[in-house]
């Protein structure tokens, strides 16, 4: 890649930040060069996120079902799933699982729920519940 | 307060690793620190699943770039990990107190400087910490092209998440360095090791017969479009374009060390070799242009065409590693 083929896409997920490639300046060395972003990444990126806002839609509209606790939608928000919330709060899997549950999760103790709550970031009261529904996205391209 | 000059890199530990030994008076640029690690690889292993995508990596596994870099070059880098994150905020501020820039390890996702469409959990990111201002800590996250600033709770959090590859609030610095480096001979021991990785892993999944592994699986994806495998060939782009690759999964980054190293052993094979690097890298550029495009529909979608392309990239690789042993043999 030379210099001058280093894309500048302006894209919208580097969220005006740039980042760094190795191109090749006009007498062939190599240099690093800010990038605005490409399309290509985009696409891409965009395709990773609408998977977790599709998996956080399903999760409310289980949570407003009563079939899952508003844990699931908090864990999606998160950008996590079952086993990456399982990792980062200690419990197994199943556990996991099961807590999702809605009567299940509104017995947990306190001390299990302060587990979520660390690893979440989000207290108690807002772990129990779904946050107002976002506002639809402007539309992407 | 420390002065410390931020520069960005394409990679944050190759990044980090670089300026931390440009600030104790060892000047290695990130091409250096990343080609003499011998970091550069290629490895699709589809049983280890991570946010139930299938692992795919374009480079040895997080840490491997300082030990591998320390071994080779003689460098003694110290490392600490706590249990309690307040003794490792208490560490850490005795560090910044004596003026001692220190490498991190955190996780991505709760650095607040990070913006909202890159935080993922990937809990190896590095970064230097250099100062405090007031409660805020003074970073130069080699992925940004300027200092950054972070409070010291999300910095705690950042750098204690749990999980895979948990940080443990991981700070580590260099101790004892060479007062030169031994490039004649550290060199091409670095690239004789990336060779023989890349050529000779016994493994079907790894190096380049790992490129043409992935090359057939693509060609059984269900050419109707199948979401699963969609994604997975996003995934695919992404790791090898994303925020720390410097382009091409690293390529670029490598044809750099081989154009350095060229001009420092003044050995012309090398430079031969900087370019198919080159070449190759955009090929692998080609392939992620094309993939994008299928996905969005703007290019029919066709496994066989990025097979194929996939191919054509495995091809001139391994005519590039090739190339190399003799350089250097």
């Amino acid at each position: 890649m030379k210099e001058n083929e280093v894309p500048q896409d302006q894209a919208p997920g580097l969220g005006g930040e740039r980042k760094a490639l190795y191109a090749r300046d006009a007498s062939g060395r190599y240099t690093t060069v800010a990038s605005s972003g490409w399309d290509a990444e985009e696409i891409v990126l965009q395709q990773a996120l609408d998977e977790y806002s599709r998996a956080c839609a399903a999760a409310r509209a289980r949570v407003e079902r009563g079939e899952s606790a508003a844990l699931e939608y908090h864990m999606y928000s998160r950008r996590m799933d079952v086993t990456l919330l399982a990792q980062s709060t200690g419990f197994f899997k199943w556990q996991v699982r099961r807590h999702l549950r809605p009567q299940v999760f509104s017995k947990l103790s306190v001390r299990k729920l302060q587990r979520y709550e660390q690893a979440l970031q989000l207290s108690a009261t807002e772990l129990a519940s779904l946050p107002p529904p976002p506002t639809p996205d402007l539309p992407q391209s | 307060m420390t002065s410390f000059e931020h520069r960005q890199t394409a990679h944050c530990e190759s990044g980090a690793v670089s300026s931390l030994l440009r600030h104790h008076g060892l000047p290695l640029s990130e091409p250096m620190v990343f080609g003499l690690s011998a970091a550069l690889t290629y490895a699709y292993i589809p049983l280890l699943k991570i946010g139930g995508m299938p692992m795919l990596a374009y480079r040895m596994p997080p840490g491997m770039i300082i030990r591998g870099l320390s071994k080779r070059v003689g460098i003694n880098f110290r490392f600490q990990r706590f249990r309690r994150p307040e003794q490792g905020m208490a560490v850490l501020d005795q560090h910044l107190a004596q003026a001692r820039p220190v490498g991190l390890q955190t996780s991505v996702y709760w650095l607040p400087y990070f913006p909202e469409n890159m935080r993922f959990h990937f809990n190896a990111h590095n970064l230097v910490a250099y100062g405090r201002d007031g409660e805020d800590y003074l970073i130069s996250d080699p992925t940004f092209e300027h200092p950054v600033r972070a409070d010291g709770p999300s910095l705690q959090r950042a750098r204690f998440v749990k999980g895979m590859l948990a940080p443990k609030g991981l700070i580590y610095y260099p101790e004892k360095m060479p007062a030169a480096v031994d490039y004649p001979r550290v060199i091409p021991a670095a690239i004789g090791r990336t060779s023989k990785l890349m050529l000779e892993t016994p493994l079907p999944f790894i190096g380049v017969r790992g490129i043409n592994y992935v090359a057939r699986k693509l060609e059984g994806f269900d050419p109707a479009g199948d979401h699963q495998q969609q994604l997975i060939l996003g995934h695919m782009v992404r790791m090898q374009e994303e925020i720390g690759t410097g382009g091409a999964g690293f390529r670029f980054l490598f044809a750099s060390f081989l154009q350095e190293s060229a001009e420092l052993l003044q050995n012309e094979r090398l430079q031969v070799a900087a370019d198919l690097f080159t070449d190759a890298g955009d090929e692998w550029r080609r392939f992620a242009l094309y993939a994008a495009k299928m996905l969005k529909g703007r290019m029919e979608l066709d496994y066989h065409k990025l097979a194929e392309q996939l191919r054509q990239v495995a091809a001139m690789e391994e005519r590039g590693y090739r190339d190399l042993r003799k350089a250097i043999g």
